[in-house]
């Protein structure tokens, strides 16, 4: 298969993507739906490493696993925190920094 | 045979991600998240990204998704109501916004001008994304980068304890046990601990553990109801 079908698949991940993120409420689900950002981006970077035949792309794209699970990390903590605190667990309803 | 696996694969990973944004449940949408990365590492392996594909497996519908399932399960995720608590629904808007953004993504990708885009790539030996190159990379070229990625991760890791302990001052039982209380903590007899199964010695004299006892009962139910 030609690269370019791998990049509009990506291309039509990464909307799904912004779609869940802006339509979804609930903090985990947002969190899921930037992980299929990432994760179309890592496919256009591998199509791309592909195409050159050069494997630098792969390194990229095993660094943004790595901040994904980074932020995954810290999203889940967040969540975390907001569910002792009886915070509602809704993005909506939290609409200030303030503890 | 390349051509068939491609579209098997794609097929998966888009309905993946369907279903994630689609699913009430979020518990179902962590499960639709770890069926479009098989699927996703089937693409890669379709692109020669053997250790990519097998870190994709391992790392994200391995560990990060039992991850997000446990905090799933800790906080519950209630299903959402369909229609918003307040105010407009601007979901319509965000529905066109994805579009757009799906056609500009396209327009730009499939107009670019590079020519090699409607290839396959050039033909590469059998040891492309291997492990053996993709570590060679990460500790020679990429030394400094793969360095930072520990870092940025330990740092993650911190952090995460850091917000998703529990604070004191919130609750009104400050109960704190030192590390000395758990060292001379006293186990009574009779609980199958390793040292009775080995035929080791028990606990110390029945007065003193009688005593300990006593001091370590309202710490130890505090910390029971505490975690």
């Amino acid at each position: 298969m030609d690269v370019k079908w791998y990049l509009a698949v990506s291309a039509l991940i990464f909307a799904i993507g912004a779609t869940g993120v802006l339509t979804r409420r609930n903090p985990l689900v947002v969190l899921l739906c930037l992980e299929l950002m990432l994760n179309a981006a890592n496919l256009s970077l591998i199509g791309f490493s592909r195409m050159w035949g050069n494997a630098d792309g792969q390194i990229f794209a095993i660094v943004v696993m790595v901040v994904a699970a980074c932020e995954v990390t810290v999203g889940l903590g967040i969540v975390v925190a907001m569910h002792r605190r009886r915070l509602p667990v809704d993005v909506d309803e939290l609409r200030e920094l303030q503890g | 045979m390349s051509a068939l696996f491609f579209f098997i694969a794609a097929i998966g990973a888009i309905a993946g991600a369907v279903g994630v944004v689609v699913l009430r449940n979020p518990f179902y949408s962590v499960l639709a998240l770890v069926s479009h990365l098989i699927s996703l590492a089937l693409l890669f392996l379709l692109l020669q990204a053997q250790f990519v594909a097998a870190a994709q497996v391992v790392v994200y519908a391995g560990a990060v998704m039992v991850l997000y399932v446990f905090v799933v399960a800790y906080v519950g995720g209630g299903e959402e109501p369909v229609t918003p608590t307040g105010g407009r629904s601007l979901r319509p808007v965000a529905v066109v916004f994805a579009t757009a953004l799906f056609v500009e993504l396209t327009i730009a990708v499939l107009g670019t001008g590079l020519a090699a885009i409607d290839t396959r790539g050039p033909d590469v030996a059998a040891t492309f994304g291997t492990p053996e190159q993709i570590g060679e990379l990460l500790l020679t070229k990429y030394l400094l980068p793969f360095e930072l990625c520990s870092f940025l991760l330990l740092i993650a890791a911190v952090g995460a304890v850091a917000l998703a302990r529990r604070r004191r001052g919130m609750e009104d039982d400050p109960a704190t046990v030192s590390v000395h209380d758990v060292f001379t903590m006293s186990i009574p007899s009779g609980l199958g601990s390793q040292a009775e199964s080995v035929g080791g010695h028990l606990v110390a004299a029945p007065t003193a553990s009688a005593e300990r006892d006593v001091q370590d009962d309202p710490a130890g139910d505090d910390t029971g109801k505490d975690r």
